[in-house]
């Protein structure tokens, strides 16, 4: 009896098995609509400034004149002092975390470490123009200066508002990032490791920086790297403190300008189409450079965590 | 000699207790800045948080008084349409990349998902500005909601993955060995067991694209009034704080500080709802 019913029809799971492979092939199209709406949008400013619109540093769009040197230069310089700030406090963080800190206090820890990762960038911008600059002009940047005002990075009038506190600002944003990647990167250093760099009599800190930092380096690397990538594109926070200037300038204490700022400052004002097309073109900069940065991050960090490949289903 | 040798123990054992202080250290300056913002955020926008605040629309410059009820409003409706956009296909590829497809392309696919996640925001305001407000001439909620939606895609995509992979085998295998078509053990029997772990990621979604401004700046654009039509600019939260910080007066300021409290509860309020529902799927790892 059994023998004689119908084979199931397949067509469902055939349906459903399409279905969902095309929701998941959406995030490669995402990637290629990004690419293609950004070249398309700049497509004339590249044609008209070609490499120079990388090289050169006149912003002028009653002139139409654009070069987006400064923002580049904004870009760079505030991710490296943020990445100069982040780093070590994040690393050093992660190490409490997974190798010395008592156990009652980790998941608390934990848990305030994600909190600060969902304060909103805007949020964090508020704080830093009532809260943060005002402090900052007031005590930090007047020793800065006094201590280290030799330097060409320590001179001129302090406004608050400088290339110096975007870093800052953008330090705070990324500090939660690299500290939970670390910290996974960390915990996933075998024990044995510990156990063995324990057993030659090591201290905890001998064990910490033998066993298991150098274990980890490269790992460690990639979330540094994938702090980077965020710091890169970071926009509300630093559009707020930054000064939104666009200056090349060794001094830190000028405001400076980056090229997500200029895009959330100058793209509702963009009244010719050479000057949208501009604003276009530095988003497919920024978007070009976050890609290749978040790529070296992903390639890093896959050699170190172990990515689930083990299969629900075979 | 032994005297040397006890002498280099001791510095190795100063040595690790002050790299130990100092990793103390910098986990308390890491947890500083969300101290300071907490703080500073009661001080200044607990006194203009009132009834007010929920039920008026902002005030035109000058006067004072007035509230944000339609950038709340327009924050929801804006989390809405993008969940219309940002669910469905996030839950389904994950589906996707936890159930089928070979372990080589999945891998791709998962690392495509992750570096999407770590584009700028902005970017995507850029590129909805050319694909919708350019093309139908005009700000709309339509495209803040696409935009966010984009986000969340990612996102879900990865949180869904995961909590579909915590399913044990042997739930699949039983309703399979039933003679239920696969389709239908994936819907209703290993998507019903993981829900609780979807829902959460789409919680997380919402709270992590709640408080996103930047590509709302030029799609959304914001309103100082209320929007009757999803085709017309909206308010969002997000963006009437950035308005009111960067101006240059003191009670608008006040208000940017009574929104961004509002918003950050909001967003505490979600995450609180997430900890809880994952509490109660892994009791364990509490």
């Amino acid at each position: 009896m059994p023998a004689r019913m119908a084979p199931p029809s397949r067509f469902g799971d055939k349906a459903f098995e399409w279905l969902t492979l095309g929701m998941a092939l959406v995030v490669i199209l995402l990637v290629f609509l990004i690419g293609w709406q950004l070249a398309r949008g700049s497509s004339a400013a590249i044609q008209k400034f070609g490499f120079r619109f990388l090289t050169t540093s006149t912003w002028d769009p009653v002139a139409e004149q654009f070069g987006a040197l400064p923002f580049i230069y904004g870009t760079l310089v505030s991710s490296l002092i943020a990445l100069l700030i982040a780093m070590p406090l994040s690393i050093g963080t992660a190490v409490y975390l997974t190798e010395l800190a008592p156990r009652w206090i980790r998941q608390p820890l934990i848990s305030l470490i994600e909190m600060l990762a969902a304060i909103p960038s805007v949020i964090l911008g508020l704080w830093g123009i009532f809260v943060m600059i005002p402090w900052l002009r007031n005590y930090p940047f007047p020793l800065l200066k006094r201590f280290f005002g030799w330097t060409p990075f320590f001179t001129g009038p302090i406004y608050g508002t400088s290339m110096l506190a975007g870093g800052i600002i953008i330090a705070i944003m990324i500090l939660p990032i690299i500290t939970s990647v670390s910290r996974e990167i960390l915990r996933s250093v075998p024990n044995l490791q510990r156990e063995a760099a324990y057993a030659l009599g090591a201290t905890r800190w001998e064990v910490t920086r033998i066993a298991v930092l150098s274990y980890a380096k490269k790992g460690l690397f990639g979330a540094v790297i994938l702090g980077l990538g965020r710091a890169l594109g970071e926009t509300m926070a630093v559009t707020m403190v930054i000064g939104n200037t666009p200056q090349i300038a060794a001094s830190l204490f000028k405001p400076g300008y980056t090229l997500a700022s200029v895009i959330a400052n100058e793209f509702t004002e963009a009244t010719t189409d050479v000057y949208l097309q501009a604003l276009f073109e530095i988003g497919l900069v920024l978007f070009g450079v976050t890609i290749l940065v978040n790529l070296l991050a992903q390639l890093l960090l896959r050699t170190m965590t172990r990515t689930s490949t083990t299969r629900a289903v075979q | 000699m032994l005297s040397k040798r006890q002498d280099q123990h001791t510095w190795r054992k100063i040595k690790s207790a002050l790299v130990s202080a100092g990793t103390f250290l910098s986990a308390l300056l890491v947890i500083a800045p969300l101290g300071l913002v907490f703080f500073h955020l009661l001080v200044n926008g607990a006194s203009s948080i009132n009834w007010d605040f929920f039920t008026q629309l902002p005030k035109p410059v000058g006067a004072l008084g007035g509230g944000m009820v339609n950038a709340i409003v327009g924050t929801l409706e804006l989390l809405a349409l993008a969940s219309i956009i940002g669910v469905p296909i996030g839950v389904l590829g994950g589906v996707y990349l936890a159930e089928y497809g070979s372990a080589r392309g999945n891998s791709m696919l998962r690392f495509i998902a992750d570096v999407l996640n770590g584009v700028p925001s902005i970017t995507w305001g850029v590129v909805v500005y050319g694909l919708v407000v350019l093309r139908f001439k005009g700000f709309s909620a339509y495209a803040g909601g696409l935009a966010l939606g984009l986000i969340m895609i990612p996102l879900i995509l990865r949180t869904t993955e995961e909590v579909i992979l915590l399913v044990p085998n042997g739930h699949r295998e039983a309703a399979l060995a039933l003679g239920i078509a696969r389709w239908k053990t994936i819907v209703h029997v290993v998507m019903k067991t993981a829900s609780k772990g979807i829902i959460t990621g789409i919680l997380i979604a919402l709270a992590r694209i709640g408080g996103e401004t930047a590509p709302l700046l030029f799609t959304a654009f914001g309103n100082r009034f209320w929007n009757h039509d999803l085709s017309q600019p909206i308010a969002a939260l997000p963006l009437q704080i950035f308005t009111y910080a960067i101006s240059p007066y003191d009670d608008w300021h006040r208000q940017a500080w009574a929104g961004a409290l509002v918003l950050v509860i909001g967003i505490f309020c979600v995450n609180v709802l997430v900890r809880i529902l994952t509490r109660e799927r892994a009791p364990s790892t509490a």
